[in-house]
């Protein structure tokens, strides 16, 4: 892989949940994650509520310090090597909920051409470009660059933000579960202007989703995470043909399916994620697998390489290795 | 190709004007309650612009003859208070000052309060803490009693009342425009502005202001009312307006000796209080819920 576009290097969040001193709580949102981008790639990031996806998400895009660990654009450290202020017009985010991500009491025109105008364009070529890229996500300039968010659906709004996301000639995007909340053929009319997007203007994507037929759909890569630790992360095919970590299996299994002889009898996954204040020692997904065995409560499993660029956190792979 | 530009700009302008407020003054004209209440504010409000022009007679000018006088007295409508003035008038020039004791210090409190609650709910963290928490000791004591301790340390008169008052009323404006900062802070056009890399001073000006000031002024709106009693009160103890000037606490205050003579009379500054306060808070009611976009 050539010199990877966006990189997190050991992000580690923690949030505080009460108490002080020896009693001191904390939640581990995000504990030692490392990936990288490759240049035009779209990397996938799947897993359950709570297991650190959009904290992953607001740490690369620096909205969150990470307590250590750090986020390097183009091999760059951000903040020390590369301004901040540099690295914002290059990384952008899309989020969830379209409608809280519009302030109610801007134009649509006013809200893409905001970003421009803090980078020191003029506010006419601002407005200009916000007219383009309206037009560019489908919304006719003069009809829907007067209007405020509530006069929009919600797939409209989303089409804005993405526009307001473009406007910055941003490298890398980072979608937080951006098409979640929509119906699902505007969905898919979303997720075809991201793919063609994605093809003119060359860029790489972080797709954050639950849903994981979406995520094989536009992904190149899959990262899976549990508890605030990547489970498993590769090519998106080895990773749905083959998965080696019983958590990937567990959620695979759960995908529904419109076949009724492949329709899921049984929760392949029972509960509830534990408590990421306390999380289970050993390999945090002992206490839900379905194959733990000896080492699982007891040591951290390290990653194994369990194919080209797929990567594992699972003891069962050094089973399969010692076998192989 | 500009041309097309300048038209969609020219569109912008249109479209804005039915934006948020108009929708909020539409919710707002079919509240019939909030719409009398508005109509009366405004009433007194000309009522106190216009005073030399509406007053039948002078209000300092006192008879010995036409003393307490009761309601209906020829030449005197409302009647005459203790010294032979005519009421009707005295009520009128009484707008004047109670109604700029009732405002002014809310206006004051409500610049410097919101100044202090948007800049502690946007930053958070320590600042948020160390401000609001110097702010709450002030707030802890009874507004009627911070007034008068702040009015009676500095002496009477019409500009001492109003620092007491406003002193008053920074605490519970700077908490409202915190508690409504730090929701706004947490929407995720926030983030995106955070994200875009402006500075915080653009993201509180361009994309916080405009979402805060609403809710803060109707909460100071309603204020209003209060600062004109806790005013009234002030007069009443001696150490806001002093005689003869009229104002209505002020009279409450002379009238009291009459009210076993002439109880109709000495009870109309008191209605008087009570209709402009009545009719301020109905009216920040109905901007309260006019402006609540449900969606």
């Amino acid at each position: 892989m050539s010199t990877p576009i966006l990189s997190a290097h050991s992000l580690v969040k923690h949030f505080n949940a009460g108490g002080f001193g020896a009693a001191r709580k904390v939640v581990r949102a995000v504990d030692d994650v490392s990936f990288e981008l490759a240049p035009g790639e779209t990397l996938g990031v799947v897993g359950e509520s709570g297991c650190g996806k959009s904290t992953t998400a607001r740490l690369l895009v620096q909205l969150l310090k990470p307590d250590s660990g750090s986020v390097r654009y183009e091999g760059k450290v951000v903040g020390p090597e590369l301004p901040l202020k540099a690295f914002r017009s290059k990384v952008q985010m899309v989020f969830q909920d379209s409608f809280a991500s519009l302030n109610p009491r801007m134009t649509m025109i006013d809200a893409v051409a905001f970003g421009p105008t803090v980078h020191g364009v003029s506010q006419s070529d601002a407005i200009r470009k916000a007219q383009d890229l309206l037009d560019r996500v489908g919304l006719d300039p003069a009809r829907f660059g007067g209007r405020y968010a509530h006069e929009l659906s919600g797939g409209q709004r989303q089409r804005v933000n993405i526009a307001r996301a473009l406007a910055f000639d941003p490298q890398v995007i980072v979608l937080d579960e951006a098409v979640s909340a929509l119906d699902k053929s505007v969905e898919a009319q979303v997720l075809n202007l991201l793919m063609d997007l994605r093809r003119e203007r060359g860029l790489t994507y972080v797709f954050i989703s639950h849903d994981l037929n979406v995520v094989r759909h536009i992904s190149d890569r899959v990262m899976v995470m549990y508890l605030g630790e990547v489970a498993e992360i590769g090519p998106a095919e080895s990773l749905y043909g083959a998965p080696c970590h019983p958590y990937t299996e567990a959620l695979l299994a759960a995908m529904p399916s419109l076949d009724p002889d492949q329709r899921t009898m049984e929760a392949p996954l029972a509960g509830d994620p534990p408590n990421p204040i306390d999380p289970p020692s050993g390999c945090r997904f002992h206490t839900r697998c379905a194959r733990a065995f000896g080492p699982c409560s007891t040591q951290i499993p390290p990653s194994y390489t369990v194919g080209r660029s797929h990567v594992a956190a699972c003891h069962l792979n050094s089973v399969k290795e010692h076998v192989a | 190709m500009p041309d097309t530009a300048a038209n969609i700009t020219e569109l912008a302008k249109i479209e804005r004007s039915h934006g948020y407020w108009r929708s909020v003054w539409t919710r707002f004209l079919r509240d019939k309650v909030a719409v009398c209440a508005g109509l009366v504010a405004a009433g007194l409000v000309l009522m106190a612009i216009f005073a030399p022009w509406i007053a039948p007679a002078d209000p300092l000018d006192g008879s010995m003859i036409k003393r307490l006088s009761p309601i209906g007295t020829e030449g005197y409508p409302l009647g005459a208070d203790e010294l032979g003035r005519d009421m009707l008038s005295r009520l009128i020039y009484g707008a004047r000052l109670s109604l700029f004791m009732g405002v002014v210090p809310v206006l004051i409190a409500f610049a410097i309060g919101s100044a202090i609650g948007i800049a502690a709910g946007y930053l958070g963290g320590w600042v948020n803490t160390i401000t609001m928490r110097t702010l709450d000791v002030l707030y802890a004591f009874p507004s009627v009693l911070l007034a008068i301790a702040i009015s009676g340390a500095l002496g009477a008169g019409i500009l001492n009342g109003l620092l007491s008052l406003t002193v008053v009323f920074i605490p519970p404006i700077a908490r409202v425009a915190e508690s409504v900062t730090t929701s706004v802070r947490k929407l995720e056009y926030i983030e995106a502005a955070q994200a875009s890399g402006a500075s915080s001073f653009q993201i509180v000006r361009q994309h916080v202001l405009g979402n805060v000031l609403g809710p803060i002024f109707v909460y100071a709106t309603s204020l209003i009312s209060v600062s004109m009693i806790l005013a009234a009160g002030l007069s009443f103890l001696g150490l806001g307006v002093s005689p003869p000037n009229a104002e209505w606490g002020l009279m409450l205050n002379t009238l009291r000796n009459a009210i076993y003579v002439q109880p109709w009379l000495a009870a109309l500054p008191g209605v008087m209080i009570f209709l402009t306060s009545i009719s301020f808070n109905m009216l920040s009611d109905g901007l309260r819920s006019a402006m609540d976009v449900k969606q």
